[in-house]
């Protein structure tokens, strides 16, 4: 039932997640921070459709990996390194005996480029780079306003305005809404969260 | 004798000793060109654990081997980062280094991904003393040809913390230490000048002041890392340590130049006296 939206504007990439963690039709807690914070410019933000566990698991090791290439190299990963990294992770995952399941969004700013980069990853191991993203149900109400409404030269406050509308639109048609979302922008700045 | 004790690294010799590790150990005291050294200098207030962190602060200084002309400067480091809140630093052999440090650096990383906690110092050093220790006692491996500091703070604390390790796997904790070439010496100077109680800025003039004792070539070869709170490393640029290397050099010239003016007094009234006596011999 998790809901993840992302999506680039001008020298951004904002990414919003659901804060409910849910087991069946129970909601267990409506806190949860779902998305992660990898590097200085790095998010993930993890969506939990079929095994919960598997993503806090994947989302930690990732998280422990990249902080390590951090440490050991000085700089940390540029963000398209970084979502093939965690792509082929997943993809080695999917061939073992028991693999994680697990959906991804993947923001980041390339401090060296100054460009924003976001990648859909889903959990058979697809990676593609994208303007805008969704995973869960959301994607089947948000994918069609983001192409009418997503620019690629907006500014903060226009892409947040959008990605309102995509919570809007969630909260209109679908059945069981979440209530809070969670929204971390990540730009030249480095990352933090805002209130929607 | 030794010949025939030194082959195996784990042959103990008829007085009890492992030859290799005492040989690695040698490595790190003698007056070997390629060692470098470090010292460092722990200010803390024991009794004092509500003083804000910033008062309590840990200084890592370390000569740096003169780079070669055309050798990019950036590439060689003596003090390496473990997590965000551990630094360390490292005498003798930069090759083992490398190694031990990237070992410790999974650990860093395993540890907070087992126990959701950054390490504490004391655990990362017995980890590190722990595998030092281990390249002792089994076959076909020779020990790490280095001794550590490791400074840093534990995580929920404002108590700077600093350790050693030596090759044969050894730790122990200390307010002030020096490890390296002629690390007695400062060792010494150390002792004679270290107080508990001490700022920012007496801690890293004192480290300073250390590494001139042995150190010829002044600010251009020494680099001076400060830790002052979890997390919070911050190293000195060139123009920082010059301003200090220049102060102590004004202070010691201050002092040398009292010094001469006492000597010319003392000189001066002894020869009055001497007159006077001459004078009176008369």
């Amino acid at each position: 039932m998790d809901i993840s939206f992302a999506l680039t504007g001008k020298g951004y990439v904002i990414v919003a997640a659901d804060t409910t963690a849910a087991r069946s039709i129970v909601k267990m807690k409506v806190d949860e921070d779902k998305i992660k914070v990898l590097s200085p410019h790095l998010l993930m933000a993890t969506d939990n459709d079929l095994t919960v566990g598997d993503t806090v698991q994947f989302a930690e090791y990732i998280e422990r990996n990249i902080r390590l290439y951090h440490i050991r190299n000085t700089y940390a990963l540029r963000p398209p390194s970084a979502a093939s990294w965690i792509r082929r992770s997943l993809a080695d995952s999917l061939r073992s005996r028991r693999p994680y399941a697990v959906n991804l969004l993947v923001g980041g700013y390339d401090t060296s480029t100054h460009t924003p980069h976001l990648y859909w990853i889903d959990y058979l191991g697809t990676m593609s780079e994208v303007p805008f993203a969704a995973h869960g149900y959301g994607a089947y109400f948000a994918l069609s306003l983001l192409d009418r409404y997503h620019d690629p030269e907006a500014s903060v406050e226009e892409g947040l305005v959008t990605l309102r509308r995509c919570l809007d639109e969630v909260a209109k048609r679908l059945v069981v809404t979440p209530e809070k979302y969670k929204v971390k922008i990540v730009d030249k700045d480095g990352v933090r969260e805002v209130e929607i | 004798m030794s010949r025939s004790y030194d082959r195996a690294l784990t042959v103990f010799s008829p007085d009890g000793h492992l030859f290799q590790v005492g040989a690695q150990c040698n490595v790190l005291a003698a007056q070997c060109s390629g060692l470098n050294r470090c010292w460092c200098i722990r200010s803390n207030t024991p009794w004092k654990r509500s003083v804000c962190a910033g008062k309590d602060v840990v200084v890592l200084g370390v000569e740096k081997k003169s780079v070669l002309q055309l050798q990019d400067p950036r590439t060689v480091r003596k003090v390496a980062m473990l997590d965000d809140h551990i630094c360390l630093a490292f005498a003798g052999l930069t090759a083992d280094g490398r190694v031990l440090i990237d070992k410790a650096r999974i650990e860093c990383q395993s540890h907070r991904l087992t126990v959701e906690d950054p390490v504490t110092v004391e655990y990362i050093t017995r980890h590190i003393a722990g595998i030092q220790q281990r390249y002792t006692q089994s076959g076909g491996v020779r020990p790490f040809g280095i001794s550590t500091l490791i400074v840093g703070f534990d995580p929920h604390d404002t108590r700077p913390r600093l350790y050693q390790t030596e090759p044969g796997g050894i730790y122990s904790e200390w307010k002030a230490n020096a490890i390296g070439r002629s690390s007695k010496t400062v060792r010494e100077f150390l002792e004679k000048n270290h107080k508990d109680e001490m700022s920012r800025e007496e801690t890293i003039k004192l480290t300073v002041k250390s590494l001139l004792e042995v150190v010829q070539t002044g600010a251009k070869n020494i680099e001076i890392t400060v830790m002052e709170s979890y997390g919070k490393i911050t190293s000195l640029d060139l123009a920082q340590i010059e301003a200090i290397v220049a102060e102590i050099e004004r202070e010691k010239e201050a002092e040398a130049e009292r010094k001469r003016s006492r000597l010319a007094a003392t000189a001066a009234g002894q020869a009055a006296m001497s007159q006077a006596a001459g004078g009176s011999g008369q």
